[in-house]
């Protein structure tokens, strides 16, 4: 039998991590992957892509957005003023219809990533009680590739473990509890503070060192002991943290002892804009950037990698596992409030949010999202996201890009803003600007390597054939958002600006190796407190039409 | 067909064997227990473990029908003749509707939401006959809620306003709610107070400690009264008698039990959703119960009926972004309750067609609606015969989700739950007629893959 | 002469079994044509065990049995029936908007029919 090629041909690459930097390549795929060329010059391929003249790189990868399970969910059925004026997805020959607004139905959220040339993206806030709920919408979720991350920072099985210095319980239950929900990484989000929003009213952790009642650990301790489990678990992604305090005036400060607390160990600080702040004693008018000091912490650390959290000036949905922060949001911007805490586990918060440029911290908010970008000096562990839909869609990443590319463009947009913000943040100051090389980095090579995917963010042989092809455009923002030809696992999904196919796209999940002596531990403990039972609590294989195990990599 | 449907099938009992399917889930109320034990003997439960009196009367009687998987105006036909006319009555329709789906699978679910996407037709649940006004309170205040375990394990004063689960949900006292010992409240009952509001002295009043009678069609005033005094607004003691039916001196002990609680929860029923006022008496319940978290923690809850009317809600908005009542005939999704909801299709005469996948609209709804139901051409989905199946162009008996066919539940809290299938049926499943119908559908109106 | 009362229509268990069991057995069928009527309302009104009423609201009519409600569940003035086909045809068609009917606590009219069916 024959092998059949498909030729990309003549196009100017971005593969970062193989070193190609705009050079004219072809590449060969071969059922779904990219392979070496054929060493036979008469082999013709079956297919033949001409992208002369245009630029070729990886699909995108998000890591941090909220695309599916319970909350982004209850999101949408809370919304439906914020779908009726979005834009309508209308129903064609080979896609469903859907609705957009800040939090789009599952086709919908498919068919725009897969649009915009993303072919990979992670759902970052999973209750594992929900997982099975995210694995049932990753199969509408059409076109890209997906994973999530495992709420555990205010787990009652993680803080008594702690609680109880039992570091080798701790990480077997880690191990159990990803095998389990199919998910992907460990995920804190405000570690200890959910749980004591849980007992008390208006409850939260004010910072690293304050105990969580009745488990009687801190969040230091929560932190430190997930990113060492990580660890010694070898996941391909390290412990993925939101910081305590989020949102917060002053809250540099915590976000700084974290990242010292993380001195040994891999660690993503996630959405770190939303944690960057100067200022306190709730006084706004202290409100100021703090990026400079993390960033350059985060310079000299590179055990560390982060992704920013972009806020863009518009209406949006803020959702969180973070239950106390979704409290909080809900008195500043009064409208309706979810709040959803579920046992053992975790709690949610959702709130409509606008962003204005008038207002000084809304406008500090979008500075500080930019500093990060230009004030992390290696592009390899700073990740483009706007942890979609919170600090706006994920469709504002062409946007972005070109704020990053441009840097008379953002100068422009500055310029809109409350005056202080000149003050306030040093981004007027700034000259950087991103090559496309770079945004290769950030938006796919980098995130691959962070999340430890061997396949993707590349364009060398063994990578997935997931390929976007961009028309070269002076407006980077115009370029970015309406790719030429979009390819996933091989298969043209995308061509001027048209859906021709759909694919289901495969869900990644890690399968840990955990002493399974401690399963009945777990069991123990599981069944004297939650509301179903143990054998009906796992997500079983049948829940992931396509999917793929990511291998634990070999060191730390 | 989705594997996840039949992942969790266990072999099915050979004859004259006894067989036991420990931690079956029960799909007949909102509770959704999955931690029933069930016995089969020649392909038939005859016992369910754990199972309170509706679970009993759900798994025990249920028997291989005596009746044609597939009836065309009441006469027995194949089932693939019943496939084309089906697919033919939706896609002739100018005003197709799909209505029901709270007793199925979210599997089947969803291919019956991409089947009204395919015919520009309106999909909607038993929801908006249930809770729909609830799920329209949300649209407006939100709410704060949390899962069953969260009530069991820190819920100390259990309020149940126009809601009867001894009858509805049986377990539910005993389950989640107020018998069981908790993380923090190792006495269980002891340590909860239990408060019932309703306009009749029901069964579920004997458990309560404390009781309010209100005036029928005054839950508004007392939610709204329980708001004024949360935040100390003075009131007429007079005329909130006379608007309540309950003296202020109650409402005022129970706010002041509510502010005194560590962990408050509401669970409301029909008694506010079907009542005068609808989602404004919805929206009254979650907005107090917004409100009482500024003094404590304070959560409500919808006591949902049908096993599976969470799940629709889930599929249905993850699919078209909206909960129920959404209409397909733009080419994309619209949600407008009133207008897209099934009663009013009917009874205002619109829709020209349809399909019922577990519902019984021919015994429940307005005789409006049922009347035109009958005058239109409908295809009927269901276990057993019902008025609605006897009156459908094309009737379909299907088998019996959670006892013939796997699949996934959402339990009232959304809580997704598998199912453990535990006999076989001669009969398809409603995913598989779904699916079928599905596929001629696509094709009559010509899309392939 | 009728006198007008508030009608609740909900579940009970007979009715939730009666699903189970079949919509059209005697036991289910039984469950949703009684009438629960508060002992108040019985003797006020001469009703006893049994006798048939007729219910009448702004959308429709119908017959009933009576049953006495058990104890104080029933306040005088209101009426309890098992949710079903026989309440169901008292609703109105109108949702108000809603996409749900008024189907609790909805003005009947009762009187009694002499004599009793037997």
């Amino acid at each position: 039998m024959t092998i059949e090629y498909t030729k990309i041909s003549g196009g100017t690459v971005y593969d970062p991590a193989n070193g190609i930097d705009g050079l004219v390549r072809d590449l060969w795929i071969v059922d779904g992957r990219i392979v070496e060329p054929p060493t036979d010059p008469t082999v013709t391929p079956t297919k033949t892509i001409d992208a002369s003249g245009l630029v070729v790189m990886p699909g995108g990868i998000d890591m941090h957005c909220h695309i599916a399970g319970p909350k982004v969910n209850v999101a949408r059925k809370m919304r439906p003023e914020d779908k009726r004026k979005g834009e309508q997805i209308h129903r064609t020959n080979v896609t469903h219809s859907g609705t957009m607004g800040s939090v789009p139905s599952t086709f919908a959220t498919g068919y725009k990533y897969i649009g915009m040339g993303y072919t990979t993206a992670f759902d970052a806030a999973i209750p594992p009680l929900g997982a099975r709920h995210a694995h049932e919408e990753f199969e509408d979720t059409p076109c890209i590739d997906k994973g999530f991350y495992v709420l555990m920072g205010n787990n009652h099985y993680v803080m008594q473990s702690l609680q109880r210095n039992e570091p080798e319980r701790l990480k077997a239950f880690i191990g159990w509890l990803l095998a389990s929900t199919k998910g992907f990484a460990p995920k804190l989000v405000n570690p200890g503070g959910v749980e004591v929003w849980k007992s008390h009213q208006a409850g939260n952790v004010s910072g690293l060192h304050q105990k969580v009642d009745h488990f009687e650990v801190t969040p230091l301790q929560i932190i430190q002991g997930v990113a060492r489990a990580a660890d010694e678990l070898k996941l391909p992604h390290a412990v993925h943290i939101h910081c305590n305090n989020l949102g917060m005036p002053g809250n540099w400060t915590t976000t700084l002892e974290t990242m010292k607390a993380l001195e040994g160990h891999r660690g993503h600080i996630t959405h770190a804009q939303f944690h960057s702040y100067g200022g306190g004693d709730a006084d706004e008018n202290t409100f100021n950037s703090k990026v400079a000091p993390l960033a350059e912490y985060v310079n000299s650390h590179p055990n560390l990698t982060i992704d920013v959290g972009q806020v863009l000036f518009g209406e949006t949905t803020s959702m969180t596992g973070d239950g106390p922060l979704g409290y909080y949001l809900s008195k500043v911007y009064g409208g309706k409030w979810f709040s959803g805490d579920t046992e053992m586990e975790s709690g949610c918060g959702i709130t409509p949010i606008k962003y204005k440029n008038k207002s000084l911290v809304h406008a500090l908010q979008w500075a500080i999202g930019l500093e990060w970008y230009l004030l992390v000096e290696d592009p390899w562990r700073v990740v483009m996201s706007t942890d979609h839909p919170n600090g706006g869609s994920f469709l504002a990443y062409p946007q972005i890009i070109r704020m990053l590319m441009d840097r008379t463009y953002r100068q422009d947009i500055l310029k809109t803003c409350h005056p202080l913000v000149r003050e306030r943040s040093q981004l007027g100051d700034l000259n950087r600007e991103y090559s496309l090389n770079e945004i290769a980095i950030i938006t796919r090579a980098g995130p691959a390597r962070i999340l430890g995917l061997k396949h993707k963010g590349h364009l060398g042989p063994g990578a997935d054939a997931d390929i976007t092809i961009y028309t070269p455009h002076e407006n980077k923002e115009i370029m970015f958002e309406l790719p030429r030809t979009v390819i996933k696992s091989g298969r043209v999904l995308v061509d001027q600006g048209e859906i021709r196919e759909v694919l289901t796209g495969k869900t990644l999940h890690v399968d840990p190796n955990y002493d399974r002596d401690m399963e009945q531990g777990i069991q123990d403990w599981f069944e004297k407190y939650y509301s179903i039972r143990w054998r009906n609590y796992p997500v079983d294989l049948s829940y992931l039409h396509e999917s793929e195990i990511v291998p634990m990599i070999t060191s730390p | 067909m989705s594997a996840s449907a039949t992942a969790l099938a266990e072999a099915p009992a050979t004859e004259g064997s006894l067989k036991v399917i420990q931690d079956a889930t029960c799909t007949f109320c909102g509770c959704v227990c999955d931690d029933i034990d069930l016995t089969v003997k020649d392909n038939h439960i005859i016992e369910a473990k754990r199972a309170c009196v509706l679970g009993k009367a759900w798994f025990l009687n249920h028997k291989t029908e005596d009746r044609p998987s597939c009836l065309i105006d009441g006469q027995p036909a194949s089932l693939e003749a019943g496939y084309d006319r089906a697919a033919r009555i939706l896609v002739e329709g100018k005003y197709p509707i799909i209505y029901g789906l709270s007793d199925s699978p979210c599997e089947a679910q969803r291919v019956a939401v991409s089947i009204a996407d395919w015919i520009n037709g309106t999909i909607d649940t038993t929801t908006s006959v249930c809770h729909g006004p609830s799920g329209m309170a949300f649209q407006g205040v939100g709410e704060v809620t949390c899962s069953l375990g969260e009530v069991i394990n820190r819920g100390d004063m259990i309020m149940f306003w126009g809601s009867n689960p001894a009858e509805s949900h049986p377990r539910h006292f005993t389950k989640y709610s107020l018998m069981p010992k908790g993380m923090f409240l190792p006495n269980g009952r002891k340590d909860r107070t239990c408060v019932i509001v309703d306009v009749r002295k029901t069964k579920s009043a004997k458990a309560a400690d404390i009781f309010v009678q209100i005036k029928p069609r005054a839950d508004f005033e007392g939610l709204w009264a329980l708001r004024a005094l949360s935040k100390g607004i003075d009131l007429d003691p007079v005329q909130v008698k006379r608007d309540t039916g309950v003296e202020l001196a109650v409402w005022q002990d129970l706010m002041h039990r509510m502010k005194a609680c560590k962990f408050g929860v509401i669970f409301f029923g029909m008694g506010l959703t079907m009542t005068r006022g609808k989602h404004a008496n919805s929206e009254a319940l979650l907005a107090l119960t917004r409100d009482m978290n500024a003094y404590t923690r304070f959560v409500a809850k919808p006591n949902r009926g049908h096993g599976n009317v969470t799940g629709a809600d889930n599929v249905v908005a993850w699919r078209t972004g909206y909960p129920f009542g959404v209409n397909h005939s733009r080419g994309y999704p619209r949600f407008n309750p009133g207008e897209y909801t099934t009663s009013d299709t009917l009874a205002n005469g619109e829709a020209d067609s349809g399909m019922t996948i577990a519902c019984d609209p021919m015994a429940n709804f307005s005789e409006p609606a049922r009347r035109h139901l009958a005058s239109i051409p409908y295809i009927a989905l269901d276990t057993k015969e019902t008025p609605t199946t006897r009156a459908a162009a094309v009737a379909f008996t299907v088998a019996t989700y959670g006892i013939h066919t796997g699949g996934t539940v959402y339990r009232m809290d959304d809580v997704p739950i598998p199912l453990r299938p535990s006999c076989e049926s001669p009969n398809p499943s409603d995913l598989e007629v779904l699916t079928q119908i599905e596929r001629r559908v696509k094709a009559l109106i010509g899309i392939t893959g | 002469m009728p006198e007008t009362f508030i009608l609740i229509p909900g579940r009970t268990s007979d009715q939730g079994c009666g699903i189970s069991e079949g919509k059209f057995l005697e036991k289910y069928q039984r469950e949703i044509n009684s009438l629960q009527v508060a002992p108040g309302d019985m003797t006020r009104l001469g009703i006893v065990a049994g006798d048939r009423v007729r219910l009448t609201s702004e959308d429709g009519q119908v017959e009933v049995c009576v049953v006495p409600a058990k104890a104080d569940e029933l306040p005088v003035g209101m009426l309890f029936i098992a949710y079903g086909d026989i309440s169901s045809k008292l609703m109105g068609g109108d949702t108000h908007g809603s996409g749900m009917p008024t189907s609790k606590g909805i003005d009947v009219q009762m009187e009694l029919i002499r004599p009793a069916a037997v």
